[in-house]
């Protein structure tokens, strides 16, 4: 039971990261723009995140910074695949190495700590709330290690993504935003007919991108850790993206995806070193990988296709 | 009736060094229906553009219900009430037509206010001008007709009182184009201006109430559609008479060149699409196939070009028999003296991102006329190219530019000077006029001819009975899958017609 109740906890917490930049990538992607950038944006964000927190000894300076250079490499990307209609994988494998390359000088020409950033004190982090209630409950049986050990003592941020999957949904279903930025990632053309501004739109939804990225990229660095480790994105971003494609660019089912990739990882540092029955040690990298082979398989034949948005990746040109 | 809904004053407009739109000058009636008709690339969809406001006019005026107006985006033509029905809709295929219609016309920013609304508006919309549509049915389930409705109330709802249709036919079949006019007329009783643009000549004489002729550019006529004729239009179309009926000298058939007994083809369901049909083309004639579309004409030329697998039956060429059990090797084929004009030369004729010279060679290009031991020859193949634009009249003359660059009917001239300069015993050709303007459709014309003339084979099937009448020596009436009569070439349209439409050879006769 114990056992039970770690692993679903650490399958939360990791999911965090995966279930915001999977929702980073459904508002750019689903207005069509692919993003592969989603791993670049988390890595800069969390970066400076790390930097300002430690920087200032604040968390909201920390958040601050994490949003401002999420946003501003998602309009890089957005200039180069809206404005300059250039090619929009290659565009977002830029972001990609620059955010590795870039975090990691900047980090050692600043902090001289091999690239990481000084450990954040606790008015650096981006702190855990205790869920009212919690400790009286914590002693009834079952209901009440659920909520007072999985539920609650959570960063905000925790809450904060998971609420954003009714939000986004609402955004995309219930309001004209949503129904024009869904519009645009099928077929800019009607859009542009119907007398909206298809660059404006797209840009707005590349904003919306940059902005949950940004938080992905502040909860590793100041909650799921205290302070920012080379490349410690670890291609998180790659896997967010293989839970958008998997969910086919819906928010409901991009939380249910990232909840089984974050359960996937939880069991994978769980078995780390530990001989399964009948099958002995398995090798961490195989674990580490299930993710993606999981993803393979179940796009090859059990979820039936994944139709991404039609007009994806195809930069807008009026006829002629 | 005399107030203008629109009038546009010396409207210029250029593309670089091509000049678009030449100092335009057209008024149009409130109330009417207004055809404007020209050949491809005669300037119609930019003038229109620049009604709608996707591009600005260089110089020039636009006027609405008397008022100077200044259109310069689609938001600026709608205020203006001014709505178009694109040629390529303007529709998102996963919404419902609700969506799609209340698209850019939300009343504010949370939608389930304006839902209920918009459902309000559609239904008085649908009522009004008989415009049927299910609400919530899907686009990308719907036919295309209804596709068509869904962007003639998305242009309603905006409150549009002129409506432009850019050659709303072309995606529709004849009971649909039926119906559209149906609606238009309906739309024109309620008050509604019409801009109908178009090519084809028979949807001006029989929906509008007047006409102007565009042509490279320019506006070179406006008439009553009353007061003027078919032969007059195609003249100002192309600037000198038309031959609408192609003179051709009796055929002088010769030996049985393609002979096909009994042939049977399935379609990917499994229906029978080509059923137990049997032909003979002797050297020296064009033997026409008419049919409404889909009653297996397609698949019969598919099957004995090689291309699909034919159930039974047998075709023989030039007196030997071709293995049609697998698929026939259409490259085998075609070194055996069989030249195919695909009915879709945009799919299965050409490669659209190949240079002129490279399309005017696929299928042949293994030939060695084409190579330099075991590389292409890139001087031969463009000397030969430059050839065949010269010998076809190919435009613009240039073998190095991207084929998906010329208009239709010279890509049309593109593959017909691929397959006719191979001199090939039989040619079967599919739809050769489709989507090609008038002046290039006479040349195509003469061409088939002339290679009766020289004694080939000619196996034709078209969907135009105009053209089946005009050139075939012998035609073959096919429906649903069968061949249901021959009729000598000078066949009565009236008599082809009933044929067609399924009506018992006997009664037919009758």
């Amino acid at each position: 039971m114990d056992m039970l109740l770690l692993t679903l906890e650490s399958t939360l917490r990791l999911s965090v990261p995966l279930l915001l930049a999977a929702l980073a990538g459904l508002f750019s992607e689903r207005s069509g723009i692919f993003d592969i950038g989603l791993e670049g944006k988390m890595l800069g964000a969390a970066f400076a995140g790390g930097a300002a927190a430690a920087t200032f000894s604040s968390a909201l300076m920390g958040l601050l910074a994490a949003l401002v250079v999420s946003v501003a490499l998602s309009l890089v990307h957005g200039f180069a695949s809206i404005t300059q209609r250039g090619n929009q994988i290659v565009s977002g494998v830029a972001i990609n190495f620059i955010a590795m390359g870039t975090t990691v000088i900047l980090g050692q020409a600043w902090f001289q700590q091999g690239g990481r950033t000084p450990a954040l004190s606790s008015a650096g982090r981006l702190n855990t709330v205790e869920l009212p209630f919690a400790q009286a409950v914590a002693d009834v049986p079952v209901l009440g290690p659920i909520y007072s050990d999985l539920l609650s003592g959570h960063p905000l941020l925790m809450y904060f993504a998971f609420a954003m999957v009714p939000i986004s949904w609402w955004v995309l279903y219930r309001t004209r935003f949503g129904l024009r930025l869904r519009a645009v990632g099928e077929n800019p053309g009607a859009v542009d007919t119907a007398g909206i501004s298809v660059t404006w739109l797209r840009y707005r939804a590349v904003i919306c991108c940059g902005i949950l990225c940004g938080f992905a990229g502040a909860y590793l660095s100041m909650a799921l850790t205290a302070g920012f480790v080379k490349n410690m994105t670890a291609g998180k971003g790659y896997i967010a993206l293989a839970a958008l494609i998997f969910a086919k660019w819906r928010p409901v089912p991009v939380m249910y995806a990232c909840l089984l990739f974050g359960f996937l990882d939880a069991v994978g540092i769980r078995m780390q070193g530990r001989p399964l029955p009948l099958i002995g040690e398995v090798p961490v990298q195989l674990i580490q990988a299930l993710p993606y082979i999981l993803t393979v398989i179940l796009l090859a034949g059990f979820i039936g296709k994944a139709v991404p948005p039609k007009a994806g990746g195809v930069p807008y040109v009026k006829e002629r | 009736m005399n107030e203008l809904a629109i009038e546009l004053r010396g409207i210029n407009k250029s593309f670089g060094p091509v000049q678009a739109n030449r100092d335009i000058s057209l008024k149009v009636r409130k109330g009417t229906i207004h055809g404007i008709i020209g050949e491809n690339g005669a300037g119609k969809s930019t003038l229109m553009s620049i009604l709608y406001g996707f591009y600005q006019a260089d110089s020039g005026e636009i006027v609405v219900d008397g008022k100077p107006v200044h259109i310069v985006d689609p938001n600026g033509a709608i205020a203006a009430g001014i709505g178009m029905v694109h040629q390529h809709f303007m529709l998102v295929d996963n919404f419902t037509v609700l969506e799609n219609v209340m698209l850019g016309a939300e009343d504010s920013q949370i939608l389930n206010k304006g839902i209920a609304r918009a459902r309000e508006e559609l239904k008085r919309l649908e009522r009004d001008y008989a415009l049927e549509v299910d609400p919530d049915a899907v686009i990308e389930e719907i036919p295309v007709g209804l596709q068509q409705r869904v962007e003639i109330l998305k242009a309603l709802y905006r409150g549009a009182d002129i409506l432009i249709l850019d050659e709303p036919t072309g995606v529709l079949t004849p009971p649909e184009a039926d119906h559209l006019f149906r609606i238009l007329e309906q739309l024109k009783t309620q008050g509604k201006t019409i801009i109908f643009i178009t090519h084809k000549l028979r949807e001006i004489m029989a929906i509008t109430d007047e006409v102007s002729v565009m042509r490279q550019g320019e506006i070179v006529g406006t008439r009553h559609t009353s007061e003027t004729s078919v032969e007059e239009l195609a003249s100002l179309m192309v600037g000198r008479r038309v031959l609408l009926q192609v003179e051709k000298d009796a055929a002088t058939p010769g030996d049985v060149k393609l002979s096909v007994r009994n042939l049977t083809a399935k379609d990917s369901r499994g229906v029978t699409v080509v059923d137990d049909v049997s032909l003979d083309v002797r050297a020296g004639e064009i033997v026409g196939i008419a049919g409404v579309a889909g009653n297996g004409q397609s698949q019969l030329l598919e099957t004995i070009a090689g291309i699909r697998t034919a159930v039974s039956g047998e075709v023989m060429l030039n007196g030997r028999p071709v293995d049609i059990s697998g698929k026939a090797d259409p490259g085998e084929l075609r070194t055996r003296g069989l030249a195919h004009v695909p009915e879709d030369r945009h799919h299965m004729g050409l490669i659209l991102e190949f240079e002129e010279c490279e399309s005017a060679i696929l299928g042949y290009h293994g030939q060695k006329q084409y190579l330099n031991g075991s590389f292409l020859d890139a001087a031969a193949i463009r000397a030969d190219a430059e050839e065949k634009i010269r010998k076809y009249d190919i435009r613009p003359a240039n073998a190095r530019l991207k084929t998906a660059n010329f208009s239709g009917g010279n890509q049309q001239k593109i593959v017909l000077a691929r397959e006719m300069e191979q001199d090939p015993d039989v040619l079967i050709i599919g739809q050769p006029t489709r989507g090609v303007d008038v002046g290039a459709i006479e040349f195509i014309h003469k061409r088939i001819i002339e290679m009766r003339d020289a004694g080939k084979a000619v196996l034709l099937v078209s969907v135009e009975l105009d053209e089946i009448r005009a050139l075939s020596d012998r035609i073959l009436v096919m429906f649903a899958g069968r061949i249901v009569g021959e009729r000598d070439g000078d066949a009565a349209e009236g008599e082809l017609g009933l044929l067609m439409a399924g009506v018992e050879e006997k009664e037919a006769a009758e």
